[in-house]
C-alpha cells in the first residue's frame, strides 16, 4: 500500500477526520500542561485526579450537564480531600493519594454499574475517539480553549511557581490561586484526555510528552514546543494506525508516546544514555 | 516616600504549638546593615520566615514602612533569600531567566519584560559577577555560583529591604567579599539589610548591627556594645567550640571595627 493511501483513505471517513482532528487537540493541550505536570513533579496527582473524576463524569451524564462540570467538581474535591486527610492524620501523602483516588474511582465504577443503559464503560474506561459525537467534540474545543489561553497568560507565573513558590510568595504572587488553577486545569483536561484515550491511560497523555520534553530541552519554551509536537504526532500518527490494525486508539496513541520517549532517553543530545555514556567515557579517558 | 523601616513587637513563632521564637521585638530603621546571630535551631529562619509571612505570629505584629507584609510585597520593598534554595536544579531556566524572575512584581500580567527590567537583571549579574554565565542552564553551577545567581535576583528586585538567611555559606573568599562589598554599597543608599550568618569574625568587618537570638531577642544594638563575649556566651550557652571562636572575634574586633572601608573597585560595577 503506498503512503499517500496510507494517509488518504481513512479520511474518506467522517468519523475519522474528527478523530483525527479531536485527538490532535487534545494531544496540544494535554502536552502544554504536562510540561507543568513534569516539573512540579505532580504525576501521582495527574493520576489521582484523572481517576477521580470518575464519579463526576458519571452523575454529570445522568443528569445531562457537561461532563466537565462533574469531573471539575471531583477532581477538585479529591484533592481538597487529600489535603485535609494528610493533615489531619498521620498517613503518609502517597498513600492518601492512593486510597482517595481508588476510593473515588470505586465509586464511579459502582454508579456507573447502576446506570448501566446509558453509558458505556468501556468508552469512559478505554476512550472513543472514533465514535465521538459533535457535542462532545464542541466540549474538547471549548477546554481546550480554556485550558490553552490560561496556561498563556499566566505561563510566567506558572514556571516561577513549579520552580520555586517560596520566592513567588516573598514577592506577592497569589500561589494558592495558581495551584488551583493548575488542578482546575488538570480536573478539566482529564475530561478532554477521556474522550481520546480513556481514564486509564490519561495520565499517560498529561506526563509523558512533558518528559520526553524534559530530556531534549533546557529551555522551557522548547520543552514545551517539543512536547506540544510529540504529543500532536503520537496522537495522529496513532489513530491512524489505531486505524489500520483496527487496535485500540487510545492503546496505540500512548504506545507512540511512550516509544518517543525511549528513544529520547537513548538519544537525547546531552540527557540522553548514549551522551552520558559517551560523556563519562571521555572523563575516563 | 518615607524612609524605610522595620517594626517587630512582641513576636512569639510556634510550629504546630511548639515554641520556636518568644517575645522577639526589633526596631530597625534606613541605612543599615543588622547581623543576626545566633547558634543551630536558634530562630533565625524563623524570624525570616515571620518577616516574609510564610509562618503565621501566633500574636504581636509585624510592620514594614507601617504596613503590613501582605502589601509591602506587592510594593517591591522586601527582598528574601532563604537558607537554602528549595529548587529543582535541573529545572530548565537559565541564569538569567532566574534573575528575571526577581523583577515580576514590577511587569504587568503576562511578566514581559521591560528596558528597566532588563538592565536591572544585567546590573545585578554584573555586581556578582555572574553576566558570562547567563545562559547556563542553573544546575550547570558550582555552589557558590548558585548562591550568587539568588543575590544577584536580590538585586534585582531593587527593594528597600534586603533578608539574607546565611548568604556565606559555602562561598569562597573572593565572593565572601564581594558580597560585603555589594551590601555596603547598598546601606550607603540606604536599604536595611538584616542578615544571619556563623561566620562572626565577618560579623565585626561589615554590620553595623547586631541581633544575638536564641529562642527569643537576647540583645540588639550597634556591634560595639553588643558583641561582647558575655552577650555571645548567653546566646551560645556555653557551647565550648562555638564560644571561643566567638571569643576571638571579641577580641580581634578593635581592628575590624567600627568601619570597614570600600576597597577600590574589585570588578564590582555601581
Ligand atoms: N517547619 C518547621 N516545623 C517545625 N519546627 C520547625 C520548623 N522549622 C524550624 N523548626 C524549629 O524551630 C526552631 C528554630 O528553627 P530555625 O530554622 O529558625 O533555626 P535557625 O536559627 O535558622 O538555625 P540554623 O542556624 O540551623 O539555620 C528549631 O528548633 C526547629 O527545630
Ligand atoms: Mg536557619
Amino acid at each position: 500500500m503506498d503512503l499517500v493511501q496510507w494517509f488518504a483513505a481513512p479520511l474518506q471517513n467522517e468519523f475519522m477526520v474528527k478523530a483525527i482532528l479531536v485527538s490532535a487537540l487534545v494531544g496540544v493541550v494535554c502536552s502544554a500542561l504536562s510540561c507543568y505536570m513534569t516539573l512540579k513533579g505532580w504525576a501521582l496527582m495527574g493520576d489521582a485526579v484523572s481517576h477521580a473524576v470518575m464519579p463526576g463524569v458519571v452523575i454529570a451524564y445522568v443528569l445531562n450537564i457537561p461532563l466537565a462540570i462533574g469531573a471539575f467538581v471531583f477532581g477538585v474535591g479529591s484533592v481538597i480531600a487529600i489535603g485535609f486527610i494528610k493533615s489531619k492524620t498521620r498517613v503518609k501523602e502517597d498513600t492518601v493519594i492512593g486510597l482517595v483516588f481508588t476510593g473515588f474511582f470505586a465509586l464511579g465504577l459502582v454508579l456507573v454499574s447502576k446506570v448501566k443503559s446509558s453509558i458505556d464503560l468501556t468508552h469512559i474506561l478505554f476512550g472513543n475517539v472514533l465514535g465521538i459525537s459533535d457535542s462532545d467534540i464542541m466540549q474538547t474545543l471549548i477546554i481546550s480553549v480554556i485550558t490553552l489561553v490560561t496556561l498563556a497568560i499566566l505561563r510566567k507565573d506558572l514556571i516561577l511557581f513549579c520552580f520555586d513558590s517560596t520566592h513567588a510568595r516573598s514577592i506577592g504572587i497569589n500561589t494558592v490561586f495558581l495551584y488551583y488553577v493548575l488542578l482546575s486545569l488538570l480536573s478539566l483536561t482529564a475530561v478532554a484526555g477521556l474522550q481520546t484515550v480513556g481514564i486509564i491511560l490519561v495520565v499517560a497523555m498529561l506526563v509523558t510528552p512533558g518528559a520526553t520534553a524534559y530530556l531534549l530541552s533546557d529551555r522551557f519554551d522548547h520543552m514545551m514546543l517539543i512536547a506540544m509536537a510529540s504529543g500532536v504526532f503520537s496522537s495522529v500518527m496513532g489513530t491512524y494506525i489505531s486505524y489500520h490494525i483496527d487496535g485500540s486508539t487510545g492503546g496505540c496513541i500512548v504506545v507512540l508516546q511512550t516509544a518517543l520517549f525511549i528513544v529520547a532517553m537513548i538519544f537525547a543530545p546531552k540527557h540522553g544514555l548514549l551522551a552520558r555514556a559517551k560523556n563519562s567515557r571521555t572523563v575516563g579517558e | 516616600m518615607d524612609a524605610v523601616g522595620i517594626d517587630i513587637e512582641n513576636l512569639p513563632v510556634a510550629y504546630n504549638g511548639k515554641v520556636a521564637l518568644h517575645h522577639a521585638s526589633l526596631h530597625l530603621t534606613a541605612g543599615t546593615i543588622c547581623g543576626l546571630v545566633g547558634m543551630n535551631g536558634a530562630g533565625k529562619s524563623t524570624l525570616f520566615k515571620a518577616m516574609m509571612g510564610f509562618v503565621r505570629p501566633a500574636s504581636g505584629r509585624i510592620l514594614i514602612n507601617k504596613l503590613p507584609i501582605r502589601s509591602v510585597q506587592k510594593q517591591n520593598l522586601v527582598a528574601y533569600v532563604p537558607q537554602s534554595e528549595e529548587v529543582d536544579w535541573n529545572f530548565p531556566v537559565s541564569v538569567h531567566d532566574v534573575v528575571m524572575m526577581g523583577r515580576y512584581g514590577y511587569m504587568n500580567l503576562l511578566r514581559i519584560p521591560r528596558s528597566s527590567d532588563k538592565s536591572a537583571v544585567r546590573q545585578g549579574l554584573e555586581r556578582v559577577e555572574m553576566w558570562q554565565m547567563r545562559d547556563r542552564q542553573i544546575g550547570e553551577l558550582s555552589g557558590g555560583q548558585k548562591k550568587r545567581t539568588f543575590f544577584a535576583r536580590a538585586l534585582a528586585q531593587q527593594g528597600k529591604i534586603l533578608l539574607l538567611d546565611e548568604p556565606f555559606a559555602g562561598v569562597d573568599v573572593k565572593t565572601d567579599r564581594m558580597m560585603i562589598d555589594l551590601l555596603i554599597t547598598l546601606r550607603q543608599a540606604g536599604q536595611i539589610i538584616l542578615i544571619s550568618t556563623h561566620d562572626l569574625a565577618s560579623i565585626t568587618r561589615f554590620c553595623d548591627q547586631v541581633v544575638l537570638i536564641n529562642r527569643s531577642i537576647l540583645a540588639h544594638g550597634p556591634t560595639s556594645e553588643v558583641f561582647t563575649e558575655e552577650n555571645l556566651s548567653r546566646t551560645f550557652g556555653g557551647s565550648v567550640s562555638d564560644f571561643s571562636s566567638a571569643k576571638e572575634c571579641v577580641l580581634n574586633k578593635t581592628q575590624t571595627f567600627p568601619h570597614p572601608s570600600l576597597p577600590s573597585g574589585e570588578g564590582t560595577r555601581f
